[in-house]
């Protein structure tokens, strides 16, 4: 198919230029990612990794591919992943020993593993069974609207997969959930009940805060100056005064100290 | 492009096929975008004072008034202030990523308004052209995509601080918005079947006759809810919330960063107000008794109903705030996972069964006997359903116990226990001056 083999070979510069852009920093992000030595600078790099691989999916005609890949990747897995990272405090930066045995080489087998897994599908997709490019290119497949193709393959040719993999996702969250999942030995403390202890308790009233030396928090109670004597301008001239001894202490007896008794301040109550 | 769109762009010739997009010279493309980026901005400046002065409204007070004709020059002087303040890096913050947060949050903001439509078919200079920057076969996706990207922004902006309040706020606002994203997403679907689009323009065009607020407005309901709790905006803004976290994720934010936050934040207002215009409400379409005038519905004129449109969800959010309390995290959390998720779910089954049966049985009378069966077999399920078991009262809760003050009024035989300032009177002589003279004062005061 000469025809198609040409559509293949053109690349347009501007997805040239995309590709030798983000190429490399998907690349370099990569890198940094399994280099870094703090988690969630790790998980940045990843997420920029993604945003690359968005990118490229734009540039070759799959905007549904691009817009699923930041929603789903970096929306949602990166910002769980972030959150867990959050949730257990890992800010500080991971030592490098090895906790699982022969974990390198086994990444190592896997990861090319993958990379041959990954090579035969494309070739297989891509090459015909006589040697020659088999593969429609992307203009066929978005003829009815890039969405529309994928909506249509995804829900006939592949139901069974998509089937499955949804089943496999709804597993594994139950599976979480029943492992998570702690039973309660005694019923839940109501809001009513909580406000009920409060009432019957000896301080229905909010305690004062800490740091704060008076016995009581009421606005009429007039703060200490530093020798302990009571600061006269602390209290609303138009407020009856208290003492800010306890009121049930001897002393509580206002002496000549009582605000409107002052002459001055009298009388700008009364003007 | 699917069928629907396309029959309904053949009836209504003021939408351009989303091919168009992209093949406009560049000059074009540059001045729409600086359009779109003074708008922002300028609305930014615009609803701060707004949201301030409508609050202050409710609250019996005048608002900002000094700065400017009326006060509307209020947010600028504020903006400039912020540029020139100190700023301030924690001894404790991760530096990179503590300065990439800020724009993180910013420049996603700007990007999801790309794809948003202003208004029909224009001609600039023998172009034809919309009034929209760019469209995408994704258009819908693209903002939530951006939108995802900008709580990047608010998290890292908590954890990189290196300090308790913030890393609160920026945990907060990564459970509430992967809660509420998905009752978002539900809510859309809706939209998506109805439109048979994802494209914004082909969604506004899909409304030239009916709104989906009137076909969808449990769809709308929901939406609104998740955009409030995704924008962060009250009575879901737990991620700042003052009384809990001082400034939730960005207590350690100053200056210009803090001001890219804060620009964010109503950029994004803006964004989920000119969405909710563009999906529900008809987009720049006129409302009906105008739509008939032909002035009022083509050309530049509707970017007028799209602007005032968005100005009234705007100030809607506004009146969320003024209105209701801050709701308390688990119940928050309780709300969008067990009420809007199910009931989104239930309502999207409903919505494809409707859409289903109007696209594929053409016999009205099959179609009642479709809505007969599902009818009853719904009736059967609710009649199967185990009637649910009254809970026992949970031991302590009866409220007979009068000695003990029940909750929440006071025992009728109340004893009032002498208060501290009935002592200290009973303390003082009765010939006391003052104390005397602050009587007779208050007794003169009570009659006149």
């Amino acid at each position: 198919m000469p025809a198609t083999a040409d559509v293949l070979a053109v690349t347009s510069t501007g997805e040239a230029v995309t590709f030798w852009v983000l190429g490399p920093l998907a690349l370099i992000a990569a890198i940094m990612m399994v280099l870094s030595r703090n988690a969630v600078h790790a998980a940045l790099f990843l997420a920029a990794v993604m945003l690359s691989l968005a990118g490229l999916y734009a540039a070759q005609d799959a905007p549904f591919l691009a817009a699923v890949q930041v929603i789903v990747y970096t929306g949602a897995i990166l910002m769980l992943f972030l959150f867990v990272l959050m949730l257990v405090g890992v800010d500080s930066s991971d030592s490098l020993i090895e906790t699982l045995r022969g974990q390198r080489i086994a990444a190592v087998v896997v990861g090319l593993g993958f990379a041959a897994l990954l090579m035969a599908t494309i070739a297989s997709a891509v090459v015909g069974e006589d040697g020659t490019v088999a593969a429609v290119g992307l203009s066929a497949a978005n003829a009815e609207g890039n969405v529309q193709g994928i909506a249509r393959v995804l829900f006939t040719d592949y139901l069974f997969a998509f089937e499955i993999t949804s089943a496999l996702l709804i597993t594994a969250a139950l599976g979480a959930m029943v492992l998570a999942h702690k039973e309660r030995t005694e019923p839940r403390i109501s809001q009513r009940e909580l406000a009920r202890r409060r009432f019957t308790s000896e301080h229905p009233w909010p305690l004062p805060g800490p740091g704060v030396f008076a016995g009581t928090n009421s606005t009429a109670t007039p703060a200490l100056l530093p020798d302990g004597s009571e600061a006269p301008d602390s209290v609303s001239p138009v407020l009856e005064r208290r003492s800010a001894e306890r009121a049930d202490a001897p002393s509580a007896a206002p002496g000549g100290k009582d605000l409107s008794s002052t002459p001055g301040r009298r009388s700008e109550v009364e003007g | 492009m699917s069928t629907l769109a396309l029959l309904a762009q053949e009836a209504d010739e003021r939408h351009l096929p989303l091919t168009s997009f992209g093949n406009e010279p560049w000059w074009l493309t540059l001045g729409k975008t600086l359009f779109v980026f003074v708008l922002l901005v300028l609305m930014t400046l615009f609803s701060i004072v707004f949201e301030r002065k409508v609050v202050a409204r409710m609250q019996q007070r005048s608002g900002p008034n000094r700065v400017g004709p009326g006060g509307w020059g209020q947010s600028l002087a504020d903006g400039l202030k912020l540029a020139f303040k100190e700023d301030i890096i924690p001894a404790l913050a991760d530096r990179p990523v503590y300065l990439l947060a800020p724009v993180l949050s910013a420049v996603p903001a700007f990007l999801a308004f790309s794809v948003i439509p202003f208004g029909p078919k224009v001609s600039v200079a023998g172009n034809e052209t919309a009034l929209q920057l760019t469209d995408l076969p994704v258009g819908v996706l693209w903002v939530l995509a951006c939108a995802s990207l900008g709580v990047f922004g608010i998290v890292l902006a908590g954890w990189s601080s290196g300090s308790t309040y913030p890393l609160l706020g920026g945990l907060r606002s990564a459970a509430q918005v992967i809660s509420y994203e998905i009752a978002m997403a539900l809510a859309l679907i809706a939209v998506f079947l109805y439109a048979g689009s994802l494209s914004t323009s082909e969604i506004v065009a899909a409304q030239s006759d009916r709104w989906f607020i009137l076909t969808l407005p449990l769809s709308f309901v929901i939406y609104v809810i998740a955009i409030t709790g995704e924008t962060n905006r009250a009575p879901f803004d737990l991620p700042e919330a003052e009384s809990e976290l001082v400034g939730g994720f960005h207590t350690e934010y100053t200056s210009l960063k803090f001001a890219m936050f804060f620009l964010a934040e109503y950029i994004n207002i803006v964004t989920v107000s000119a969405l909710a215009t563009t999906l529900f409400l008809g987009g720049w379409q006129p409302i009906w008794p105008f739509s008939q005038v032909e002035f009022l519905s083509e050309g530049w004129f509707p970017m007028v109903w799209f602007l005032l449109k968005t100005l009234v969800f705007i100030f809607f959010f506004v009146w969320l705030r003024g209105v209701l309390p801050r709701m308390r995290y688990d119940t928050f959390m309780r709300f969008g996972w067990k009420v809007l998720v199910p009931v989104g779910l239930v309502w999207i089954m409903l919505v494809a069964a409707a859409r289903t049966v109007a696209l594929e049985v053409d016999d009205r009378r099959d179609m009642l006997l479709y809505a007969a069966v599902a009818m009853g077999v719904l009736l059967v399920v609710v009649f199967l359903l185990p009637e649910r078991r009254q809970p026992d009262e949970a031991p302590g809760t009866a409220v007979t116990a009068r000695d003990e003050g029940g909750y929440p009024t006071p025992p009728m035989d109340l004893a009032v226990p002498p208060t501290p300032r009935s002592l200290v009177r009973s303390a003082v002589p009765a010939g006391d001056p003052a104390t005397s003279e602050t009587s007779d004062r208050s007794s003169s005061h009570r009659e006149a």
